[in-house]
């Protein structure tokens, strides 16, 4: 995969259609003896690097779980939403609150948080699913903003402004000792990703992926052939609202510290971002997107003195210009592939 | 009845006020939503543009009437400069689809909220009104800040204004039919093109010149691009596409929410203004005064 990035020619495959005769099962052992080398290098890192890059990679593997989500709903189900920070926040409080009131259990916590990240998705998706287009962007953007509003506002649950503080560090077993150090919490973290990276995957290989996908280029055309289309979005962005829960779960952990700008349009843009730079509907290349995202955010922006919106600003405006199918995009000169997620 | 009236009247004219703001917002994105298809994320960008704006000419100057009027030239004529440049920015895209030509928009917001950031500071800046109008008036038997009143005023001027553009000439006309069949414009011989152009940057004015307007009231920080920017779509949502007496009545069912519904139930303003949404989606899809297409 590093190779790609390697190139530097520009590529320009906005009118090449997604579709290529099918690769065989030959072609896709290399793919997966490269996953499990890039699980094993990810599950060594705690021995060779300082804690610091071991809770950087802790914050870039729970957003990149939040982006693939994401990616559930943009790439594979056509539904670019600019409001997924909100079940991401929403997941994130639930885990926070039930660490401080009920358990310091992480699998617990992790369950609340996907459970309210679905519950949430579910009662504003009932009405946002049956727009599309530009219109899903405006109402996901609005809720979103709301959502961030009313985190601000209801300050005997959330913290107000000042943000949730004195969330407890997880355990992950009954009895056992709290994850104090970062390698052990990354670790968690590592685990629970790659479970909810399988199962996004697998998702979208599903029958019910294919006939998301379906919707996705010919909305009409499904319905026609008696699919409930509202009912298949709708599941899909209940889905993509638990694993954005678990995400937020997972966020918690390691900053131990919920704000209402963790459900802000700077999140939700940000997953956007990392979504696009991968390519949409790519699943593993929104993990990269989001990986350079948090680089660039928390360690190029804070060289820089705060810089971040900037950077992210001209990353957006380069990308939407220069990579219009994100880095997936670049390899997809080589003829006769299949769209893989 | 009257009790409540009496009691929240200033609280309701502070609503028209805001709303009147939130209208020259809405109307530009409403408009450059349903001519060229785009979602304009850097509007909001726009209106603090014009804020800060206001914040440099009323501290290089006294602040009297005539560089209040100074400021609302430089920011209409900056905001359709940029209005025009993100028209063409955004038109390249127009075969990508939606998310592109939003997510544009949307790192050219970025850009500029930093730029704007770096230059202002990170603090609340305040702008006086101007001389003539700084005090207070006597409404109904309370005192009232007289600037709102000229807000309310130069508001109500330019939704009649730009009801009359749309309504009643040719230029408005051809701005219709393109909000419902551009393709069809086209096939007619008319340069939809510089159309496009024309009306993203009369929106981008009219949302700079809003923040010139507004700068008084909501002053101008960073963070207030978003706030305006996400009300400004709600109202669009709420006032249906396309429509500049839409935007309007939107603009004010908004207002009235955001400051009548926080001075009454103060800890619910965001379901308030969710649910004012909620409800005129599953009522009325299309938005209250609404023609076009969901889709």
């Amino acid at each position: 995969m590093t190779s790609d990035l390697g190139t530097s020619s520009r590529t320009d495959q906005a009118a090449r259609p997604d579709t290529g005769p099918a690769r065989g099962r030959a072609g896709r052992a290399p793919r997966l003896v490269l996953a499990a080398a890039l699980l094993l290098a990810l599950v060594a890192v705690p021995f060779v690097v300082p804690s610091d890059a071991a809770n950087l990679l802790s914050r870039i593997l729970a957003f990149a779980l939040l982006a693939v989500s994401l990616d559930l709903l943009v790439g594979v189900g056509g539904m670019p939403s600019l409001g997924h920070a909100a079940p991401f926040g929403v997941g994130a409080y639930v885990a926070g609150i039930t660490a401080k009131e009920l358990t310091a259990l992480a699998p617990v916590q992790l369950v609340a948080a996907a459970v309210a990240g679905a519950v949430f998705s579910a009662l504003v998706g009932w009405l946002i699913v049956r727009v599309r287009g530009t219109y899903f962007l405006m109402l996901t953007l609005a809720v979103a903003e709301l959502a961030r509003t009313a985190a601000d506002q209801w300050d005997q649950v959330t913290g107000g402004s000042n943000g949730l503080v004195g969330i407890p560090a997880i355990q992950v077993v009954p009895g056992g000792g709290p994850l104090l150090l970062a390698g052990f919490r990354y670790w968690y973290v590592l685990a629970v990703a790659a479970l909810g990276f399988g199962l996004i995957v697998a998702i979208s290989r599903s029958a019910f992926g294919r006939s998301l996908r379906g919707i996705r280029d010919n909305e009409d055309r499904m319905a026609s052939l008696g699919y409930s289309t509202f009912r298949v979005k709708f599941t899909a962005f209940v889905l993509a609202g638990a694993f954005a829960g678990a995400a937020g779960s997972l966020w918690t952990v390691q900053s131990r510290f919920v704000s209402p700008a963790d459900l802000g349009f700077n999140v939700s843009a940000m997953a956007l971002l990392a979504v696009v730079i991968g390519g949409r509907g790519r699943l593993w290349g929104a993990i990269l997107g989001a990986a350079l995202v948090i680089f660039i955010r928390d360690e190029v922006g804070a060289q820089l003195g705060g810089r971040g919106p900037l950077l992210l600003g001209i990353t957006f405006i380069a990308v939407v210009y220069l990579l219009p199918r994100g880095f997936a995009g670049l390899r997809l000169h080589r003829p006769g592939r299949k769209d893989p997620a | 009845m009257f009790g409540f009236f009496s009691s929240n009247l200033i609280t309701v004219v502070d609503g028209i006020a805001f709303g009147v703001l939130l209208f020259t917002i809405a109307l530009g994105l409403s408009l450059v939503f349903g001519v060229m298809d785009v979602l304009s994320l850097a509007h909001g960008s726009l209106y603090l543009i014009g804020s800060y704006i206001a914040v440099s000419v009323s501290t290089a100057f006294t602040p009297t009437l005539g560089f209040f009027v100074l400021a609302l030239v430089l920011a209409v004529a900056l905001g359709s400069l940029a209005g025009a440049g993100l028209s063409f920015l955004t038109r390249p895209l127009a075969s990508r689809g939606h998310l592109d030509q939003a997510l544009l928009t949307l790192g050219v917001a970025f850009v500029v909220g930093d730029l704007l950031a770096q230059q202002y500071g990170r603090e609340v800046r305040t702008v006086a009104p101007p001389s003539p109008f700084d005090g207070s008036v006597s409404v109904f038997g309370s005192t009232y800040p007289t600037y709102r009143l000229v807000i309310i005023a130069v508001g109500l001027a330019l939704a009649i204004a730009a009801y009359l553009v749309i309504e009643r000439t040719k230029m408005g006309a051809l701005v219709q039919a393109t909000v419902a069949d551009a393709q069809m414009v086209r096939a007619l011989g008319v340069n939809t093109g510089r159309l496009m152009t024309g009306v993203f940057a009369v929106g981008a004015a009219l949302a700079a010149f809003g923040g010139v307007l507004g700068a008084p009231i909501l002053n101008a920080a960073p963070g207030l691009d978003n706030r305006v920017l996400i009300l400004g779509l709600v109202v669009v949502v709420i006032g249906g596409l396309g429509s500049v007496a839409g935007a309007f009545v939107g603009a004010l069912v908004i207002g009235q929410v955001q400051t009548l519904g926080v001075s009454l139930a103060p800890s619910y303003a965001a379901f308030l203004t969710f649910g004012a949404m909620a409800l005129v989606l599953l009522l009325r899809p299309a938005g209250i005064l609404g023609k076009g297409r969901l889709a």
